[in-house]
């Protein structure tokens, strides 16, 4: 008996004892039905081979492991980034459980939204008393300030029209007449949780701006992150910057404190988030800066009908996608950069000159959102780092012909592929068939790294397996600084592992590196 | 054991008043009546007196814009029932999202070569677009199925797992199934388990349960030798290895242990499922239809069991034993006897470190009940219980578990759960995901119930020394103790006991 009070083992290694081994070979002979153990093993290393990998990215209707989630969870996300705001997703209510579920998963915090829960008679009626009950009930039990209405498939299927039913239930004194209620419809089946996060912002934009005045006030700046599990780290250590420099700025959409609440003995159900008064003016900024581009191209276009400038970055990572931010923000607000931030990028670029040996020539997968891909493909390449396969199974043809542009601009991108589109299946492919070193992604990564091999780091949402990394920045040069010591870690974990088989490998088992 | 407790009624009922008045009245009267305190058990149950008696509504619509915990049909059939069927491939037929929040987060523990014969921990989705909405998805449909049959030709058969658009804009899947099934000569089963279907993942699991008994059984020519003591285990989904740790004790006990549905299940065990003799049945919720159903159609008994701590394991043990007679009995009680010294040791180690502490639970199937005598096993006591998606017939086997005045909620929102759990400050609260962190930062600890909190088994002997270790180290963490600043006034006392 492998259990004793003494030493309780849970299923890692409880499972790999004696008696739970042969329990399981015996199953699986005697009532799986299984396939012989050689056509299995002939199956599995044909997934590996160039043929597989032909008929795998020729698929034009299956998806398997795709790196994306829906619309709706973008527009939850970027709802929590408003002060005392309420996500209120009309439709199914199994979705909403899902998108909780995903960002507590990741950021091991609460996440708060409510469902219309809307059922099969509102599938045929449509769900306008779903809208007028449930914003009643919302406001009455959770005290918002704000409640931001966005949509599951289902609801944009049968066509409600939001507009309309917020209407109705507000003159129905569901919530007061002049309580904000901005909305977007989000359909699941139309792009991805970064076109939800688009629209949900510009949902909140228009409700706040339409039919405004907008009055110039010279140099200061909008900033609209765009959807980032690392918003907690990423955020703050952007408004550290801004203030160093003196910038007079406001975050549009700001989860960073959301998500970070303290445990200090109360629940905080809201806590942080841009303040209404500071959406309200935000119109007159001289500039909106989107941090995403693919985040956030219907807002900025709204920003523009106001003849605000606009900007939009890539997920401003590494030495000169931080240079760029820094500069585009001097340049509109008027502002120097200031010698501290200077020290800070002498720093990174000291940390990169020490590692550079560890770095050059190292080749990568990288996958994700379309600009996180870029980022880190740009700062990849800034270590000497070589991109081979560049992956976003939401990235559109417009990103893959800036991502060729990027890699052109480049020695190091030479050898690299972009697939857009494409998900973690054709990723598993292109890992047996062009193998790199490492693989960069999120937490689904880890099955590619299981089959293939190539280890993992994580950097982009979701990651679920492993903790608190989203609380530390990757933008800015200290982000870069972090990036450049995960990465870093990663390769020394490896030779290390690799080189420490006692008389055998341990000859460069270096205490040195 | 039987711990003697009773809870405070007065308080709970108090606690029930106070959080409807927040409510819109429309609101407060239906809520009304899905919270209660349990009272004197007086009806007899099925086997034997009730203890209490819960006397909830359930089994209805939630009510709109209230933070519901529960989730959708969809998830009741992929989720949980179908998921874990580990040879075939289960399309999550619909937009991304579904496929995408549920890849890989029910720990349904299988072994196998994942992508090439197994495929539990996969999100296979068709990804619909705007112009599958709009021209429908059957044509999609019929080359999703050919490219898995090239890419995946191991796998046993599949599944089409309907999102909410597919009722909606009338496609015709099962037809797809049947066609393709011919030309393939595979099970393709189509199941119409679209989210909006009925008010939680209940339906889903009915309906679920209804595509094996249509789709699956009769099917094929069942070849397989029987024997006397041939059982199925229903419902157990094997969370962190659940049906492992419980296979291994119906073995010892001399059982033979053909399907097990569906944790780490094949195909063909649930094909030859009604060549059994027996169903055993754990998460009653979830699968009693198909139990039914093989008890109307083959024959076959079903048994409910509860392998959550020793007594309700010791006394599962009998109760399946008795229904094979002596020689098992015997042997019953040899296993039973085995593992006496494992339990003794656990609990004289965990005893004094839990002992009274309370306890509230918001789960769903068949825990919120199940688990209530674990707990009592190594002195704590329940003080609130509630299902997610639970029917009358839950509750009424709920009374054989809870203790008079335990608070009960059904389909409790999280204004209410957060309300009871601000009041009563429980030591423990076991709940999901979502309720989780809410809990944490008020300074309370909190074991997931779904999952097991990335930890388990559960089930069996080997499962509650992880049990009983995993509710010490979260309730005897160091870090609870450390919520208020020094310089503030102190609010919690302290609870943490050192590690051994």
């Amino acid at each position: 008996m492998p259990q004793s009070a003494e030493k309780i083992l849970d299923h890692a290694p409880l499972f790999r004892e004696p008696e739970y081994r042969k329990m399981l070979a015996e199953k699986k002979l005697n009532f799986e039905c299984p396939h012989s153990d050689q056509i299995v093993t002939d199956q599995g290393e044909y997934t590996k081979t160039w043929e597989y990998r032909e008929k795998n990215l020729a698929r034009e209707a299956l998806v398997v492991n795709p790196a994306k989630a829906c619309q709706p969870l973008g527009a939850v996300f970027a709802a929590a980034g408003f002060e005392r705001t309420m996500s209120f997703v009309h439709g199914s209510q199994g979705c909403v459980a899902y998108y909780r579920s995903h960002l507590s998963r990741h950021f091991k915090e609460p996440s708060s939204a409510v469902s219309s829960s809307m059922t099969e008679d509102a599938a045929v009626f449509g769900g306008l008393k779903n809208m007028v009950d449930g914003l009643a009930n919302t406001y009455a039990l959770y005290d918002p300030k704000m409640i931001a209405v966005s949509t599951t498939c289902m609801a944009e299927v049968i066509g409600d029209d939001l507009h309309g039913f917020i209407e109705n239930a507000k003159s129905e004194g569901s919530v007061p007449p002049d309580f904000d209620v901005p909305f977007a419809h989000t359909p699941a089946f139309v792009g991805s949780h970064v076109d939800g996060y688009d629209a949900m912002v510009k949902g909140i934009l228009e409700h706040f701006w339409k039919g405004k005045e907008r009055t110039e006030a010279a140099g200061t700046i909008n900033i609209i992150p765009g959807f980032d599990g690392f918003c907690v780290g990423n955020n703050r250590e952007l408004k550290r910057l801004l203030n160093l420099m003196g910038v007079s700025y406001t975050f549009i959409q700001d989860a960073s404190d959301q998500f970070d609440t303290p445990s200090d003995g109360e629940f905080r159900m809201y806590d942080g988030g841009t303040k209404i008064k500071d959406v309200r003016a935000a119109l007159n900024a001289e500039a909106t800066l989107s941090l995403q581009h693919y985040n956030t191209r219907k807002t900025l276009e709204y920003c523009q009908e106001f003849e605000q400038a606009t900007a939009s970055f890539h997920y401003p990572l590494g030495v000169k996608a931080t240079d760029e931010f820094l500069m585009k923000v001097s340049e509109i607000s008027g502002k120097e950069i200031p010698e501290t931030i200077r020290l800070e990028r002498g720093r990174l670029i000291d940390a990169m000159a020490d590692s550079q040996s560890w770095l050059h020539g190292k080749k990568y997968a990288i996958y994700g959102d379309p600009d996180f891909v870029y980022a880190v493909a740009r700062f990849i390449m800034e270590t000497g780092g070589e991109p081979i396969h560049c992956l976003a199974t939401n990235g559109t043809t417009a990103w893959e012909a800036e991502m060729k542009e990027l890699l052109a601009s480049s020695p190091f991108g030479k050898d690299a592929q972009v697939w857009p589109g494409k998900d973690l299946w054709a990723m598993r492919s292109l890992l047996f068939t062009e193998p790199v070193d490492l693989l960069i992604g999120n937490s689904y990564g880890k099955y590619l790294e299981r089959d293939a091999g190539t280890p993992l780091v994580r950097l982009m949402f979701p990651i679920f397996d492993r903790h608190h990394h989203h609380r530390f920045p990757l933008m800015g040069y200290q982000g870069g600084l972090r990036v450049l010591t995960t990465i870093l870690d990663k390769i020394f974990d490896k030779l290390d592992r690799e080189s420490m088989q006692l008389g055998v490998t341990d000859y460069s088992y270096d205490l040195t590196r | 054991m039987s711990l003697d407790y009773e809870n405070d009624s007065a308080l709970h009922k108090e606690l029930i008043t106070q959080v409807l008045s927040h409510y819109p009245n429309k609101a407060a009267k239906r809520r009304q009546k899905h919270l209660s305190v349990a009272s004197d058990g007086e009806e007899v149950g099925e086997e034997g007196q009730a203890i209490s008696e819960c006397d909830v509504k359930s089994n209805i619509k939630s009510i709109p814009g209230v933070m519901t915990i529960r989730g959708c049909a969809y998830a009741g059939s992929k989720g949980v029932v179908w998921g874990p069927v580990k040879d075939m491939v289960h399309v999550s037929h619909g937009p991304v999202g579904c496929g995408q929040y549920s890849w890989s987060q029910r720990r349904n523990y299988y072994v196998g070569t994942t992508g090439v014969d197994t495929f539990v921990t996969m999100q296979f989705t068709s990804d619909f677009q705007e112009k599958d909405i709009v021209f429908g998805g059957d044509k999609k449909l019929e080359k999703i199925i050919d490219e898995i049959e090239e890419l995946f030709p191991l796998s046993k058969g599949l599944t089409i797992q309907s999102e909410c658009p597919i009722g909606l804009i009338g496609d015709d899947i099962e037809a797809v199934s049947r066609k393709k099934a011919k030309e393939y000569e595979k099970t393709i089963v189509p199941v119409r388990c679209e989210g909006f279907r009925g008010v939680s993942q209940s339906l889903g699991h009915h309906i679920a349960n209804d595509a094996i008994r249509d789709w699956v059984f009769g099917n094929a020519e069942v070849e397989f030798e029987t024997g006397a003591y041939d059982v199925n285990v229903v419902g157990d989904y094997n969370i962190g290895g659940d049906a492992w740790a419980s296979r291994i004790l119906l073995e010892e006990m001399g059982l033979r242990v053909v399907g097990n549905w569906s944790g780490d299940a094949t195909l063909a065990e649930v094909e030859r499922a009604p060549k059994a003799k027996l169903n055993l049945i754990h998460c009653y919720r979830s699968m009693n239809y198909i139990c039914r159903h093989m008890e109307e159609k083959y024959g076959i008994p079903w048994m409910e069991y509860n392998f959550f701590g020793p007594s309700q394991i010791e006394a599962s043990l009998r109760k399946i034993a008795k229904h094979f007679g002596p020689a098992i009995e015997e042997r019953a009680e040899r296993v039973i006897a085995k593992y006496q010294r494992l339990v003794d040791d656990v609990v004289d180690k965990y005893w004094p470190r839990l002992q009274g502490k309370r306890v509230m639970l918001y789960v769903g199937g068949l825990r919120p009940r199940h688990v209530v005598t674990a707990y009592e096993d190594l002195g704590m006591q329940i003080v609130g219980t509630g299902y997610e998606f639970a029917h009358n017939d839950d509750y009424q086997r709920t009374g054989h578990y809870v203790k008079k005045g335990t608070l009960i909620y059904d389909d409790a929102t999280s204004y209410e759960l957060d309300k009871f759990i601000e009041r009563i400050r429980p030591d423990l609260v076991g709940s999901g995901i979502k309720e989780k962190y809410p809990v944490q930062k008020m300074g309370i600890p909190f074991r997931q119930m779904h999952s097991w909190d990335y930890s388990g088994p559960y089930h069996g002997y080997d499962g509650f020394a992880i049990f009983a270790r995993d509710m010490d180290l979260a309730i005897n963490n160091p870090v609870w103790d450390l919520y208020d600043a020094p310089w503030k006034k102190v609010t919690a006392p302290a609870s943490a006991v050192a590690a051994e």
